[in-house]
């Protein structure tokens, strides 16, 4: 779907509302809110917009529509796709697609430990508004420093991390934790799901 | 009985050349339990971290249940000695509790579905087998504490270490942390400054000061003789 998104190369209003029911069926179908899901996929719009608006100031005004167009639909499919498939198990689907080992465990760790890097930032900034009285979110040469200081705190966890894991036997390479079959339905799934994107995207632009 | 570790004029130091131990000679028994205490930055920590091969010594040597800690039995000398860390965080980094528990057992070459029983056997001796297709960031203090502790067991060691056990704890945590301790059959070596936590596992107690041992001791003669 992405894939077919990104060669979008025109304003075709048909076949971006075929892509817009076949995600919404899709999400429908997972069980997610579809409201908020549509509503979140417009976080990408701003940067979608400003691009747009470069590309309409040099005179290209659908190159200006598709990007915002191409845009969220992308942001509609990613959300799509980590809204319904725990994160193990896509992993595990992108390692048999081929996806490099390390770029994966990146992921993973990135994913696992985004919420702590969180929490020290959170509570970095209220160590300094508990001193300062206020944290202003511009000013940017304190801000400078306080990333600095952040990305320390990042690197020490990650050598605690890195020694813990190495205690408990981590020699390099993650253990396989276990395999998802491909089953008669996931394949009837993929055949009909990638027809129909293709169908769409060769008939109707 | 032969000790399950032995450590003699056991020396580190710091790449800034700080010397961080200064011949530690220390004995643990299997099934003993024995309290570390001693200042900050006294060399508590350091120790620990030779006995599962994390630090090389400077001198001196190691030997966990027969093997030499060196570069050829670090795989064995890591089964058999079991490190849960101060922070949990640090040590649960897999995205699930059962996937974390079942780390180690999968390292060590276990199959995939006997390291998942293992693990689950495991949550269920610590009491954490509700939780075993949680996020570990969603875990409270205690309860990390307990998986941590089980990601260790699963992997079966015959030594325990543990630094600082009882961190962001609260009372009733600390409790129910002493009394899992405590059923356990393994030898454990605490890392403390909780004296009453320690009095609740063990009488036994070294006291470290300055990179050296001061004095190997009961917990309340230690307390007594260094006003700790």
């Amino acid at each position: 779907m992405l894939l077919a998104i990104a060669s979008i190369h025109r304003p075709g209003g048909l076949l971006v509302a075929v892509y817009l029911v076949l995600l919404l069926i899709c999400a429908g179908a997972a069980r997610l809110p579809v409201p908020r899901v549509l509503a979140t996929a417009a976080v990408v719009l701003p940067f979608a917009f400003t691009l747009g608006v470069v590309s309409f100031l040099s005179g290209d005004r659908d190159r200006a529509v598709m990007v915002m167009v191409r845009g969220y639909l992308s942001s509609l499919t990613a959300l799509l796709l980590v809204g319904s498939t725990p994160l193990p198990e896509l992993l595990g689907g992108l390692g048999r697609l081929g996806a490099p080992a390390f770029l994966l465990q990146v992921m993973q760790f990135l994913y696992r430990y985004l919420m702590v890097l969180r929490e020290e930032a959170g509570a970095m900034r209220d160590a300094a508004a508990s001193r300062a009285g206020s944290v202003r979110i511009l000013e940017f040469q304190k801000a400078a420093a306080a990333a600095g200081v952040l990305f320390a705190r990042a690197h020490a966890r990650a050598q605690a991390i890195h020694r813990a894991m190495v205690a408990r036997g981590f020699d390099g390479r993650m253990p396989a934790f276990r395999h998802v079959p491909f089953r008669i339905a996931d394949g009837i799934f993929v055949a009909v799901s990638v027809s129909l994107v293709v169908a769409a995207r060769v008939l109707l632009v | 009985m032969s000790a399950i570790i032995q450590a003699k004029g056991l020396r580190y130091s710091y790449e800034d050349g700080t010397e961080a131990l200064k011949g530690i000679d220390f004995e643990l028994q299997p099934g003993e339990t024995v309290a570390l205490l001693g200042a900050n930055g006294s060399g508590k920590t350091t120790f620990a971290l030779h006995l599962n091969g994390l630090l090389k010594a400077t001198a001196g040597s190691v030997v966990v249940d027969g093997l030499e800690v060196k570069e050829s039995n670090l795989k064995a000398i890591r089964r058999r000695v079991g490190l849960v860390f101060q922070d949990s965080d640090n040590q649960l980094f897999m995205p699930t509790v059962l996937e974390d528990v079942a780390f180690g057992p999968l390292a060590a070459g276990m199959a995939a579905d006997l390291a998942m029983e293992r693990a689950q056997q495991v949550l269920e001796q610590v009491g954490m087998a509700h939780k075993a297709g949680k996020a570990p960031w969603h875990l409270s203090a205690g309860e990390k504490k307990r998986v941590a502790i089980a990601g260790i067991l699963a992997e079966e060691p015959k030594v325990l270490v543990l630094d600082e056990p009882t961190t962001f704890l609260d009372p009733p945590g600390q409790r129910a942390l002493a009394a899992l301790l405590a059923d356990l059959p393994q030898a454990k070596i605490l890392i403390t400054h909780d004296v009453p936590f320690a009095e609740r596992l063990t009488d036994t107690a070294v006291f470290f000061r300055e990179g050296r041992i001061a004095a190997r001791n009961s917990i309340a003669a230690i307390v007594r003789e260094f006003d700790w």
